[in-house]
C-alpha cells in the first residue's frame, strides 16, 4: 500500500477540468456569475465540450440500448479496454515512421482496430471453445489490456512519449476537446442514430429473438456485426471524453435507467439517449464550474443519479412504485378476507349457505376473537382492517368487541365470497382438486380475477346462478369466543 | 540488493499473486462470473479513498480493509441492483462498478491535496518497486509485498481447502447445494470477500485490472485442458505461476528486440497468460481446436476405409468380382480424392486390399475386417426393423452411419437372438475374430 501512496509521480495528466474561458480560481467557484457563463454556453470552450458529450451521451444511450436488450451490456467493457494496445501500437508506429504519434486519427485507428480484434476474439472462444461469454470477456479485457500496459511502458521510454499525452484515453481529458473533436462525435453520433433508425426493425427483432429472426431469414450475423461496429465507433470517440474505463458507464447506465420507465423499445432508446445527453452535459458543466474535478468521472457520476432516480421512482417497474402497488395490493386482500370472514360467520350461524340478508348480518356480528382465529393476523394489524373498513362504511361496531357487515360491505362481501366459490368449484370440476384442498389455492388467486375471467367462470361453470353460490365444501367458522356471548344455532 | 535477488523477488512477489488468484479464479469461470473480477478490482480505488478519506490515515491496515469492504461491496450492490431493480447481471455489475470507479475517481482528486495516490499504480501496480520496499520477519529482512501475499495465499488456499466440497457444489449446481443444507448465498459471500482480500493484496503489484488477467486467464485455460476441479485448479495454479515467471523475463527481454529497455512486468504477465490461453484454445487434448480438427479427419478417413472395405466385400459377395478401380471405389463411397487416396494407401500399407492390375481387392485380412463390418451393418439392419419400426426399404440409409458404431455388433447379435438374416434377406455373417 505505501508503494502507491509513497510513488511520487506527476500528477499533470489529471483530467482536471480547467474547461478554458469558464476558469474559476479555487474558493470562489459556483458564483452565479460562472454558473450562468456554463449554463448559457457563453465561451467557445464550454460550448464545445458540453455540446460534445452530449452527443457522445445520446448516441451512447441509443447504441447501449440495443446491446442491453441483447444482454451484451459487458461488451463494451471489454472493448473498450482492448483499445489500449492499439493507441501504443499507433503512437509507436508513427515515431517510428519518423511522425509526432500525436494525430488523433491514427490514434483512434489503432483503437479501432485492436478493439474490433478483442470483439473478433470474444464471439471466436465464445463459438468454438466451450468457454463461456463471461470468460471469454474476462479473457479478452484483461490480456488485451496487459498488453496494452506492457506497449505503454516502451511508450514511456521513447522520447516523446511523456509528452504524448497517451495516459488521457484512460481517464479521459474532456477539457482538451477540441472543436473538430466535437465535430467528430457528432458526426459519428449522427451516424449512429441513422443506421438505428434504418436498421430499427431488424435490430429489434435482434434484440428479443435472434433465433426467430435468423428463421426467418435476416442476416443475423451480419446484424450483430453492425451493432458491435456501432458500439466500436462510440466507444473508440468517447475514449477522449470519458476515457476508456468509464465509457463503459455511457452505454450500460442511460438503458439500464430508461428501462425502469417503459416497456416500448424506441421509447426506451429515447430515454436513454436524453438521459446519456443531460447526463453528460451535466456532468461536464459542472466539472467546468469546479476546479479539480475528474470530468469523465463527474459524467458518470450524474447518469448515475439519473439511474438511481429511476431504480427508486421510475415507472412501474421502479423500487417504490412496485413497492407501494404491492402494498396496495396485500390492503385490499386483507379487506377482501376480512369481508369474506365476516360474510360466512353470519353465514354459517344463519343455518344455512348462500344469500344472507342485511337483517341476519346485524344479528350474528362477530367478534375481534372469532376474527383473530380466522385469519393469521395480529391484534394491531386486525385493529388496523376494522378501522379502515369502519371508515369506508362497510362494517358497524355492535358493542366494542363485535362488528357486522352493513348495507354496502355485505354487497362486497358478498361479490368476494362469489368470486371464491366460482374459483373453487373450477378446481374441484376441471382441475382435479380435492374439494378440502381447494379453499387455500382459491384464496391465493380469488382477489386477482379479472371481471372478464369472472366472466368466462360463470359461462364455465354453467349450473351457478345464484347470487352467492353454496360452498362447495364445508367452511370451518372458527371456535365462538367466550367473550362473544351470543350463541347462534 | 543486488540485480539477481531484484528480480527474483519480483518474480517471487509475481507467482504469489498469480498462484492466489488463479486459485480462486477457477470459482468464478465455473459459476460464469468471471466479469465479476473484474467489477470488484475496480473497486480497490474507491475504496482506498474512502478509507483515506474517513480515517485520515495512511497506514496500510485501514487502506486494506477499505479496499476489501468496497470488493464484497461491490458485489452485494450488484446482486442488489439485479434483485431489487430487476437489472439485467452484466448491466447490473456494469452500473454498479463504473459509478462506484467513478466516485473513487473524484474522491482521490479530492484527497490529492493531502497526499499522494496514484490511480497509475492502482490501475497498472509497481511490481518493479516491490522489492524495495522491506519489513522485517523473524529476523529476515522480506519485502513487504511477499509477505502479504503469503499470507493472503495461506488463507485462500485454507479456505479452499476447507470448503472445497461445498465451494464445488456451490459453483455446480446451488440449487443442489441449497437442498443439501450448503448455503449457496454464504458461499457466494465467502469466495467474493477471498476475491476483494486477494484483488487488494495483489493491486499493487500487478495492477487493479491485471489481476482480473491472473483470476481467469490461467483457471479458463485449464477449463479447457482438463475436465476434472481438483485437476483445473492445479493446471490454473501451474499456468498462473509459469506467466509470473515468463512474464518478468519477457518484459526484460522483449522490448530489448525492437531496442527499448523494459517493460512492465505486470503488462507481460497478462500477455504471457494470454498466450498460454490462445496455446490452450488451440491444442488442448480433448477441447483444442486442432485436437478437434484432428479427430474429426481421423474419424472420416476411418469411415472412408470401412467402407472401402464393405464395398469390396459386397462386390465380392455379389459375383465373385476380382476388384475395384479407384475411380469405380470413389463413386460408391462418395468420398474426396485426396482422403480417398490415404485410405486406399493405409489399407494397403496394413495388408487389408492388395492392388490388383488396374484395380484393388480385399486380402485376407481385409476380408475379416469386411465381413465383420457387414455384420453390424446388417445386424443394425435388423435391430431398426424390429425394434424401431423402421420399414425395411429406409433402413439401410442409417445402417450405413451406424455400421461405423462396430463395437456393439455382439450386443446387438444377442439381443436380437443371434439372426441369420437381415431384412433384404442376405446373410448375416458370424462373428469372427
Amino acid at each position: 500500500m505505501m508503494a502507491v501512496l509513497a510513488a511520487v509521480s506527476s500528477l499533470s495528466w489529471w483530467p482536471v477540468a480547467a474547461v478554458g474561458g469558464a476558469e474559476v480560481a479555487a474558493g470562489e467557484w459556483f458564483t452565479a456569475q460562472a454558473v450562468m457563463r456554463v449554463v448559457t454556453l457563453q465561451d467557445y470552450n464550454t460550448r464545445v465540450v458540453v455540446l460534445g458529450t452530449g452527443m457522445l451521451g445520446l448516441a451512447a444511450g441509443i447504441i447501449g440500448t440495443f446491446m442491453l436488450l441483447r444482454k451484451r451490456a459487458l461488451l463494451g467493457d471489454a472493448l473498450s479496454h482492448a483499445t489500449l494496445p492499439g493507441i501504443a501500437i499507433a503512437f509507436l508506429t508513427a515515431v517510428a515512421f519518423g511522425g509526432t504519434g500525436k494525430s488523433l486519427g491514427l490514434l483512434l485507428t489503432g483503437a479501432t482496430i485492436t478493439g474490433v480484434a478483442g470483439v473478433g476474439v470474444i464471439l471466436f472462444v465464445r463459438h468454438f471453445t466451450r468457454l463461456k461469454e463471461d470468460a471469454a470477456l474476462g479473457v479478452v479485457l484483461s490480456v488485451f489490456f496487459g498488453a496494452g500496459v506492457a506497449l505503454m511502458g516502451i511508450v514511456q521510454k521513447t522520447q516523446s512519449g511523456h509528452a504524448a499525452g497517451l495516459e488521457s484515453f484512460i481517464y479521459g481529458k474532456t477539457a482538451s476537446m477540441t472543436s473538430s473533436d466535437a465535430v467528430l462525435i457528432g458526426v459519428a453520433g449522427l451516424v449512429v442514430a441513422l443506421v438505428c433508425a434504418l436498421l430499427y426493425k431488424e435490430l429489434k427483432l435482434l434484440c428479443y429473438d435472434s433465433g426467430f429472426a435468423a428463421s426467418q431469414g435476416w442476416p443475423v450475423i451480419l446484424l450483430d456485426v453492425v451493432m458491435m461496429a456501432m458500439v466500436v465507433v462510440i466507444t473508440v470517440i468517447g475514449l477522449q471524453a470519458v476515457g476508456l474505463i468509464l465509457v463503459i458507464a455511457l452505454l450500460v447506465i442511460p438503458p439500464a435507467a430508461a428501462r425502469f420507465w417503459t416497456d416500448r423499445m424506441f421509447l426506451m432508446i429515447v430515454i436513454a439517449g436524453v438521459v446519456g445527453a443531460i447526463g453528460s452535459m451535466a456532468g461536464a458543466g459542472v466539472s467546468a464550474l469546479t476546479p479539480n474535478l475528474p470530468s469523465g468521472a463527474m459524467i458518470v457520476l450524474t447518469v448515475t443519479a439519473f439511474f438511481l432516480l429511476s431504480m427508486f421512482f421510475g415507472g412501474s417497474r421502479g423500487i417504490v412504485p412496485r413497492w407501494v402497488s404491492q402494498r396496495r395490493l396485500s390492503v385490499r386482500v386483507a379487506r377482501q378476507n376480512l369481508l369474506r370472514a365476516l360474510y360466512e360467520w353470519a353465514e354459517g350461524h344463519a343455518g344455512r349457505q348462500g344469500f344472507v340478508t342485511v337483517d341476519q348480518a346485524r344479528q350474528r356480528p362477530m367478534s375481534r376473537g372469532a376474527l383473530l382465529k380466522a385469519r393469521s393476523w395480529s391484534v394491531a394489524e386486525l385493529g388496523r382492517l376494522l378501522g379502515s373498513a369502519r371508515r369506508d362504511g362497510l362494517i358497524e361496531p355492535v358493542d366494542s368487541d363485535r362488528w357486522y357487515l352493513t348495507d354496502q360491505g355485505l354487497s362486497q362481501a358478498q361479490r368476494v365470497v362469489r368470486n371464491h366459490r366460482l374459483w373453487e368449484t373450477f378446481l374441484i370440476h376441471f382441475a382435479d382438486v380435492a374439494p378440502s384442498h381447494v379453499d387455500r389455492d382459491a384464496d391465493a388467486i380469488e382477489h386477482v380475477l379479472a371481471p372478464e375471467m369472472l366472466g368466462q367462470l360463470e359461462e364455465l361453470l354453467g349450473q351457478v346462478r345464484a347470487a352467492v353460490p353454496g360452498s362447495p365444501h364445508p367452511v370451518t367458522l372458527p371456535p365462538n369466543d367466550v367473550h362473544s356471548g351470543r350463541a347462534s344455532a | 540488493m543486488n540485480l539477481v535477488a531484484l528480480d527474483a523477488w519480483i518474480i517471487i512477489t509475481g507467482v504469489l499473486c498469480a498462484v492466489a488468484a488463479a486459485l480462486l479464479g477457477n470459482f468464478l469461470v465455473l459459476r460464469k462470473m468471471s466479469m465479476m473480477g473484474d467489477a470488484i478490482s475496480h473497486a480497490v480505488l474507491p475504496g482506498l479513498a474512502a478509507a483515506f478519506l474517513l480515517t485520515e490515515s495512511r497506514s496500510s491496515i485501514p487502506m486494506f480493509i477499505g479496499a476489501a469492504a468496497v470488493g464484497v461491496l461491490t458485489a452485494m450492490l450488484t446482486e442488489w441492483v439485479r434483485n431489487y431493480g430487476k437489472v439485467d447481471e452484466g448491466a447490473s455489475m456494469g452500473v454498479v462498478f463504473t459509478a462506484l470507479f467513478a466516485l473513487g475517481l473524484v474522491l482521490i482528486v479530492r484527497a490529492a491535496d493531502h497526499v499522494d495516490l496514484d490511480p497509475d499504480c492502482v490501475l497498472y501496480g509497481a511490481i518493479e518497486l516491490t522489492p524495495l520496499d522491506l519489513v522485517t520477519v523473524f529476523g529476515w529482512e522480506l519485502p513487504r509485498a511477499v509477505v502479504v501475499l503469503s499470507i493472503v495465499l495461506a488463507i485462500d488456499l485454507f479456505v479452499v481447502l476447507l470448503f472445497y466440497k461445498e465451494l464445488k457444489i456451490s459453483s455446480f449446481d446451488p440449487n443442489l447445494a441449497t437442498t443439501l443444507g450448503i448455503s449457496a448465498r454464504l458461499m457466494h459471500y465467502l469466495l467474493m470477500t477471498l476475491i476483494a482480500v486477494t484483488t487488494v493484496a495483489a493491486f499493487e503489484s500487478v495492477g487493479s485490472i491485471l489481476v482480473v488477467a491472473m483470476l481467469i486467464v490461467p483457471p479458463a485455460a485449464a477449463h479447457l485442458l482438463t475436465d476434472r476441479l481438483g485437476w483445473m485448479i492445479v493446471v490454473s495454479v501451474v499456468l498462473g505461476a509459469a506467466s509470473a515467471v515468463l512474464g518478468h523475463l519477457g518484459a526484460i527481454w522483449v522490448p530489448s528486440l525492437v531496442g527499448f529497455g523494459s517493460t512492465s512486468t505486470a503488462g507481460m504477465m497478462a500477455v504471457v497468460a494470454g498466450l498460454l490461453f490462445v496455446v490452450a484454445v488451440l491444442f488442448a487434448p480433448r477441447h483444442g481446436l486442432v485436437s478437434k480438427v484432428a479427430y474429426r479427419a481421423l474419424l472420416s478417413l476411418r469411415i472412408v476405409r470401412e467402407d472401402v472395405l464393405g464395398i469390396l466385400v459386397r462386390a465380392e459377395e455379389r459375383a465373385a468380382a476380382t476388384g475395384m478401380s479407384a475411380s469405380e471405389l470413389r463413386k460408391a463411397t462418395m468420398a474426396g480424392a485426396v482422403p480417398l487416396g490415404i485410405a486406399l494407401l493405409q489399407l494397403r500399407v496394413s495388408g487389408r486390399i492388395v492392388r490388383d492390375g488396374g484395380g484393388y481387392r480385399l486380402a485376407d485380412a481385409g476380408r475379416v475386417d469386411a465381413r465383420n463390418l457387414l455384420r453390424s451393418h446388417r445386424l443394425w439392419e435388423t435391430y431398426l426393423s424390429r425394434n424401431l419400426s423402421l420399414a425395411d426399404d429406409h433402413v439401410h440409409a442409417p445402417a450405413d452411419r451406424l455400421e461405423h458404431v462396430s463395437h456393439l455388433a455382439d450386443q446387438l447379435d444377442a439381443v436380437l437372438d443371434r439372426p441369420s438374416e437381415d431384412p433384404h434377406a442376405s446373410r448375416i455373417p458370424r462373428g469372427e475374430a
